[in-house]
C-alpha cells in the first residue's frame, strides 16, 4: 500500500520549473531515494511534500489524505517528519530540549496547565524526557544531552536532528541529504541507522548524493533532472539506466 | 517544588528590605519598591514575548495604559446621568456598581474596582487578539514598527479623549479592596502591606512564567525563536503560539496598569507614551532577553532608580543610552555577559571529545 502518492506535481518559480510533472509512490515500509544532479529540484520536492512550499499544481496524498496546500504543522500532525540539508537546530536549546520539541505533538499541556505546573502534566513531561533521552542514546549522543545543540560537532547535530524527527513518531520520514558533510565511516553508520529506522516500521524517503549509500540501502530510486522525473526503478536497474549514466557522467 | 525553593532567597531579600527600611526609618523607599514591582510585572511578561518567543513589541505601554485608564475611568466617572439606562440598571442589579458621594457631596455612581479591573484586563486581552492576528505575521523591523504604531495610537487616543482626562489624566482613583483587609492603595498606613502585596503578585507572576518556560509550551516558544521553519515541521502551530504569548504579555501589562493606577490613585498620559514602551524594551534587553530573573531584577532596579529621580530630567535619555550600550556591547544582556563567560568552561570538554571523532 502506498503511504505517499505524488501525482503530476508542479512547482514554478517565475519561469523556472523547479518541479515539473513529477509522479511517484512510496510504499509503506520501504526506503526510497530521490537522486539527481544539483538543481534537480530534490529539496523543492521535499518542501512541497512537507508543506513548506505550496505546489503550483498537482496532488500529494499522504495516508489517503490530500495534503497539498496544508500548513507544515498540520502535515506533521498526520505523521510526516523531516530533516534539513542545512541543519536547522533550535538555537539556544540543548540537544535534549531540541529532541523534546519533537515530542510536541504528543503532549497535551496548554498555557494554563503549564503555568500552574498542574499535576496532570507531570506524567506527560516525564514521559517526554525519558523518550527523548532514549532517542539520544539510540543515536549514541546521550552524553551530549545537556550541551547547547549548536555547539555540537556537525555529525552530532545531524544525529540530534534525526532524533528530533524520530521523536515525532512519524510514519514517514523525509531525510534531506543525511550523509552530507560526513566522512565515509560516519556515512556507513548513517546507512545502518536508516535501515534500523525502517525496521522500526518507519517509511523513509531520502534525498542523497552519496551513491554508495543510496545503492546500499534503497529499495527503489527516483531520478530527477531539471525538475523532471527521468527514471524510477530498483537500484540495480538505475545503475544500468543509460539516461541516468548520461546525466551523471555526460555523453 | 525545586522551582519554588529558588524563589525563597528572593523572598528573604524582600522581607529583609522591608525590615531594613523599618529599622532605619526609610519606609518611604517602599513606595517606589512597590511601584517598581508592578512595572516589573509588565517587564517579565514582555520578557517572555521578546526573549523566549522572539517577538518584539514597542507598544506594551499601550496595554499598560488600556488596563490603567479603563480601570481608572470606570471607577471615577459617575454614571448618575445614565442612571435610567437599561445597561446601568442591569450592572447595578448585579452589584457591580458602587454608590457614594463625591468631594462636593454630590451623588456618585461608579463601577466597583473588581468589576472595572476585570473589564479592563479583558479589553486589553481582546485588543491584543485583534492587533496580534494581523501584526504577528510580520517579523523583525516590521513587527517593531507595527507595534510602535499601535502604541502611538493608544497614546494619542488617551490624549484626545475627554472621558480619559486628555492631558490631565485621571486622578481620584479609589483604593482597590482586593479582599477583606487587603487594599491596593498608596496611603502610608498600608504602605508595608502594599509592598508585600505587590511583591507577592510579582513573584507569583514570575513563578507562573518560569513554569510556563519549563513546559511543553515554553519549549515550543523557544523553538519558534530558534528556527521557525523547523518548529513548524515539528507540529508547532506558530501563529497560535505567537498570538497566545502576545495576549499573555498584554494581560500582564494590563494587570500591572490596573494595580499601579489604584496604588497611585491616578494615571497620566505619560504612562501610555512611546518612551515608556522603549524603556520596557531596554529593561528586558539589559536583563538579558531570554532571562526572566534578569529581566525582573533589572525591572526593579532601573524602575526604582528612575522613580527615585536618580536620572533627573535625563530619565528617558538614560534608557535610550542603556539600549544603545547594551545592543553594542552585551546583546545577551548584563547577566548574559556573565553567563557567557561561564558557558565555554562547561562545553569545552565536549567540544574536545568531538575533535577526536
Amino acid at each position: 500500500m502506498a503511504i505517499l502518492a505524488v501525482e503530476n506535481l508542479h512547482r514554478r518559480f517565475g519561469g523556472l520549473h523547479a518541479v515539473n510533472d513529477v509522479s511517484f509512490q512510496v510504499a509503506a515500509g520501504q526506503i526510497k531515494a530521490v537522486i539527481g544532479p544539483n538543481g534537480a529540484g530534490k529539496t523543492t520536492l521535499f518542501n512541497l511534500l512537507s508543506g513548506a512550499l505550496m505546489p503550483s499544481s498537482g496532488v500529494v496524498r499522504f495516508q489517503g489524505k490530500d495534503i497539498q496546500g496544508r500548513r507544515p504543522f498540520e502535515i506533521a500532525a498526520l505523521g510526516m517528519a523531516r530533516t534539513y540539508q542545512n541543519i536547522k537546530m533550535f538555537t539556544g536549546m540543548t540537544a535534549l530540549e531540541n529532541v523534546m520539541v519533537g515530542c510536541h505533538l504528543r503532549g497535551r499541556a496548554g498555557f494554563f496547565s503549564s503555568m500552574l505546573h498542574a499535576p496532570w502534566t507531570w506524567g506527560e513531561e516525564r514521559a517526554v524526557l525519558e523518550k527523548s533521552m532514549e532517542l539520544l542514546e539510540l543515536l549514541e549522543i546521550g552524553e551530549c544531552a545537556h550541551v547547547l545543540a549548536t555547539s555540537l560537532a556537525f555529525g552530532q547535530q545531524r544525529a540530534v536532528e534525526l532524533a528530533r524527527a524520530l521523536a515525532m513518531q512519524p510514519s514517514l520520514l523525509l531525510l534531506d541529504e543525511p550523509a552530507a558533510g560526513l566522512n565515509i565511516y560516519e556515512t556507513a553508520e548513517v546507512g545502518r541507522l536508516i535501515s534500523k529506522i525502517r525496521d522500526m516500521g518507519i517509511t523513509v524517503l531520502l534525498v542523497e548524493h552519496d551513491m554508495s549509500l543510496v545503492m546500499d540501502i534503497s529499495d527503489e530510486i527516483v531520478v530527477l533532472c531539471f525538475g523532471e522525473m527521468i527514471a524510477e526503478d530498483l537500484p540495480a536497474a538505475i545503475q544500468k539506466n543509460p539516461e541516468v549514466i548520461r546525466i551523471y557522467l555526460g555523453e | 517544588m525545586k522551582r519554588l525553593l529558588a524563589i525563597l532567597p528572593l523572598l528573604a531579600v524582600v522581607v529583609l528590605v522591608q525590615l531594613l527600611t523599618s529599622w532605619s526609618g526609610t519606609q518611604f523607599y517602599l513606595t517606589q519598591m512597590t511601584m517598581a514591582a508592578y512595572y516589573s510585572l509588565l517587564i517579565i511578561g514582555l520578557c517572555v514575548l521578546m526573549g523566549y518567543a522572539g517577538q518584539i513589541s514597542l507598544g506594551h505601554a499601550g496595554f499598560f495604559a488600556i488596563g490603567g485608564y479603563l480601570s481608572a475611568a470606570l471607577t471615577t466617572r459617575s454614571l448618575v446621568p445614565f442612571k435610567e439606562a437599561a445597561l446601568v440598571r442591569l450592572l447595578d442589579g448585579c452589584g457591580l456598581l458602587h454608590a457614594g458621594r463625591d468631594l462636593y457631596g454630590g451623588e456618585l455612581l461608579v463601577v466597583t474596582p473588581w468589576a472595572a479591573a476585570l473589564f479592563a484586563v479583558l479589553v486589553a486581552a481582546l485588543i491584543a487578539v485583534v492587533i496580534g492576528i494581523p501584526v504577528l505575521k510580520l517579523k523583525g523591523h516590521y513587527l517593531a514598527m507595527a507595534t510602535l504604531g499601535f502604541g502611538i495610537i493608544i497614546y494619542r487616543l488617551v490624549l484626545a479623549t475627554p472621558w480619559l482626562g486628555e492631558a490631565d489624566g485621571i486622578s481620584g482613583v479609589p483604593p482597590f479592596v482586593l479582599f477583606f483587609g487587603v487594599t491596593v492603595s498608596g496611603e502610608s498606613s498600608v504602605r508595608i502591606l502594599n509592598y508585600y502585596l505587590a511583591w507577592g503578585i510579582l513573584l507569583s507572576g514570575l513563578i507562573l512564567l518560569i513554569n510556563l518556560m519549563q513546559s511543553r509550551i515554553g519549549r515550543a516558544l523557544r523553538a519558534i525563536h530558534g528556527s521557525e521553519e523547523a518548529a513548524d515541521a515539528m507540529g508547532v502551530n506558530i501563529a497560535r503560539f505567537k498570538l497566545q504569548t502576545f495576549v499573555l504579555s498584554a494581560v500582564f501589562a494590563a494587570i500591572a496598569g490596573v494595580l499601579l493606577t489604584h496604588y497611585n490613585g491616578g494615571i497620566g498620559p505619560s504612562e501610555a507614551g512611546v518612551m515608556k514602551s522603549v524603556r520596557y524594551v531596554a529593561i528586558v534587553a539589559v536583563g538579558g532577553m531570554a532571562h526572566l530573573w534578569g529581566a525582573m531584577f533589572m525591572g526593579v532596579l532601573l524602575n526604582f532608580l528612575s522613580l527615585r529621580g536618580v536620572f533627573g530630567s535625563y530619565d528617558d535619555a538614560v534608557f535610550g543610552l542603556i539600549l544603545i550600550v547594551i545592543m553594542l556591547f552585551a546583546p545577551e544582556g548584563i547577566l548574559g555577559l556573565i553567563a557567557g563567560r561561564k558557558k565555554p568552561a562547561a562545553t569545552v570538554p565536549t567540544v574536545e571529545q568531538d575533535g577526536e571523532v
